[in-house]
């Protein structure tokens, strides 16, 4: 904040000697002084960005109506990018769980995503807490490494993080897809220490001085408080879960369809009909469920929204 | 009593109480409690981990006798012969040079566009985002038909405009825009960034310029670019070591059948690395292979971060 005022005059400073004759009709927008967002054009040009925004809606949104189309079509017509299907055939919603263990894989990963989810909230948020009011030996350290592991590449741990689940028997069951969730994650730490240290300390301090306990200060304090952040690690870590394929294709593949996840049932159900592996192209139950688990997200984005964006920008500041 | 200098400012603050040694130890304990989580994991399934993969990456690992065999240097000598090695490596940076900048640019235009809709960049924003939470099976299972070649709706418009789409995920030189626009459609958490940075660019800025009389290209390169280079080389850094690790639109799209041949040009590091560790189980060799993408990338983000220090401004400086 203080250094903007040093620098903005070298930044506008560098404008003013090349200045090109203003075009008619600039000066009188400035001159109305209101509120209104100075980039915008004037009124034809708000419509044509609008044009141009529904145009993009448009492309962004094509996938989706294609999906849900897809989905109502008979085997022969899910290739012909009819929005509205020529056969409506709604028995596929029906059907598809009889093809595919669909519910066990929904079922499955939302047991999983829930424990991911929670499991991290409450991990990442102690270690949190011990960063942001704990002073100990080396905590700029180790916090540094905390940072530093956000960016190391997961090729390097994943082999041995195999051979650890393993070692314990555990390949083959869900547990190490949610399991080192227990130890916090190095982005979430991050981002609810910064919540906590905009908490006022003097809180804190107050219930110390009424004997409450460290744990106390954490439990009754800093948890309740920690709400809004706690939905935002939650919402995060439940979508990451929902999508992880890599780590299903390697503890659960071999393993029985029944035991899938979304993401590796749905790609194997992309096999399972496919003319090569010996299917009949049935692709519209692969275009169902690909909807039916895509449905779930959507909700919670809707529900959501704010502590997604909110999410995304805290990412975007740590830069 | 010592008589430090520092005793007496110490005594002077409100807080911290007055200390004998440089830290509570009541306090350093429970706090070292608190962190103990991710200390154990850390120890564990990173630091721990990574030394792990080192080790077997000199070795013969067989995940049967669970024994490692010393290998010596005979896991990185392959890396240089195995020719699959240097095609995924060629591949994966050749996709990350196409796909970043495109994510830079695409995500840029779709916030600067919406940031300067007087209203509805709300509606728009969660429009846009809504393809970031679709899973990427879904998405795959979607692409995969709408990129076909020959009756998929994207030729199929194309052709509309009397242009001859290619054979998308045929046609090796297609492959990579392929995935590329798979990634596109899905690019608004970095718009979400840049404009969440757009934001927070004073509006003062902006209309001193133009009474200076700048103009709008002006002002991108001279207000706006500046302003939001945190949040460009930030998406910059974090982009590119996404593209470097890319894996579940290559594996969707060319590597989900076992029995089918994928074209070499669809290869990239992140797949032949996994075929290697999971379904060959060549331990060691993969474990090379995960030492070199990491070195790799280190190099790369460490440039970038050299680049970032010298062009970034940073509002404030703590």
């Amino acid at each position: 904040m203080v250094t903007t005022k040093d620098r903005v005059p070298a930044v506008v400073g560098s404008l003013t000697e090349p200045a090109p004759p203003p075009p008619p009709g600039r000066r009188r927008r400035i001159a109305r002084g209101d509120d209104a967002p100075l980039s915008t054009g004037g009124k034809v040009g708000q419509v044509v960005r609008w044009i141009l925004l529904i145009g993009i809606t448009f492309m962004f949104m094509y996938p989706f109506l294609w999906l849900l189309a897809a989905s109502f079509k008979p085997r022969g017509q899910v290739f012909d990018n009819r929005l509205i299907p020529l056969t409506w055939q709604p028995a596929n919603y029906a059907k598809v769980f009889d093809e595919l263990p669909l519910l066990n894989w929904i079922g499955n990963s939302v047991f999983i995503a829930l424990a991911a989810a929670v499991l991290v909230t409450v991990s990442s948020s102690l270690v949190a807490f011990g960063f942001a009011y704990f002073r100990f030996p080396l905590r700029g350290f180790l916090f540094g490494l905390v940072l530093a592991t956000m960016m190391l590449p997961g090729a390097v741990t994943l082999i041995p993080q195999y051979l650890i689940w393993n070692n314990l028997g555990l390949v083959g069951t869900n547990v190490p897809l949610w399991g080192a969730n227990l130890f916090g994650s190095a982005f979430y730490i991050f981002m609810q220490r910064q919540f906590f240290l905009g908490l006022p300390r003097e809180t804190f301090e107050a219930s110390r001085v009424d004997g409450l306990s460290y744990w106390g200060m954490f439990w009754r304090i800093a948890f309740p408080l920690s709400v809004p952040s706690f939905i935002i690690i939650f919402l995060f870590e439940f979508q990451a879960s929902w999508n992880n394929l890599q780590a299903a294709l390697i503890y659960l593949n071999a393993g029985s369809p029944d035991q899938y996840t979304v993401p590796l049932g749905i790609a194997s159900a992309m096999v399972k009909y496919s003319p090569t592996a010996g299917g009949h192209g049935d692709y519209q139950y692969v275009m169902v469920a690909s909807l039916l688990v895509t449905l779930p997200m959507l909700v919670l984005f809707a529900f959501g929204q704010r502590y997604f964006i909110q999410g995304i920008a805290t990412q975007g500041r740590k830069g | 009593m010592t008589a430090s200098p520092a005793s007496d400012t110490r005594r002077k603050a409100p807080r911290p109480p007055i200390k004998q040694r440089k830290y509570n130890r009541r306090e350093a304990l429970a706090g070292l409690a608190f962190i103990s989580p991710w200390l154990l994991g850390f120890l564990i399934f990173t630091l721990g981990a990574m030394l792990y993969s080192l080790y077997i990456s000199f070795t013969y690992y067989s995940l049967a006798t669970n024994t490692a065999n010393p290998a010596g240097f005979a896991n990185y000598e392959l890396l240089l012969e195995d020719p699959k090695v240097m095609l995924a490596l060629g591949n994966t940076l050749f996709y990350a040079v196409l796909a970043v900048p495109l994510e830079l640019i695409v995500a840029l235009s779709l916030a600067l566009l919406l940031n300067s809709v007087r209203f509805g960049s709300g509606f728009f924003r969660t429009v846009f985002y809504l393809p970031k939470m679709t899973p990427a099976v879904a998405t795959a299972s979607v692409f995969l038909l709408l990129l076909n070649g020959n009756q998929g709706a994207i030729n199929r418009g194309l052709a509309a405009l009397g242009i001859q789409g290619p054979q998308w995920l045929l046609d090796p030189g297609w492959i990579k825009p392929s995935i590329v626009l798979m990634t596109l459609w899905a690019v608004s958490g970095t718009m979400v960034i840049f404009l969440a940075a757009l934001k927070n660019v004073p509006r003062e800025l902006y209309e001193v310029a133009e009474l200076d009389g700048a103009g709008k290209v002006r002002q991108f390169f001279s207000i706006t670019t500046p302003m939001i280079s945190g949040a460009l080389f930030f998406n910059f850094i974090v982009l590119t070591i996404a593209a470097l690790q890319v894996f579940d639109q290559a594996y969707l799209l060319f590597y989900r059948d076992n029995t089918a041949a994928a074209p070499d040009a669809s290869l990239f590091y992140g797949v032949y690395l996994f075929q290697q560790a999971f379904r060959q189980f060549n331990f060691g060799f993969a474990s090379a292979m995960a030492w070199l993408i990491f070195v790799i990338i280190m190099v790369i983000s460490v440039v970038q971060v050299r680049l970032s220090n010298r062009f970034v401004y940073y509002e404030s400086e703590r």
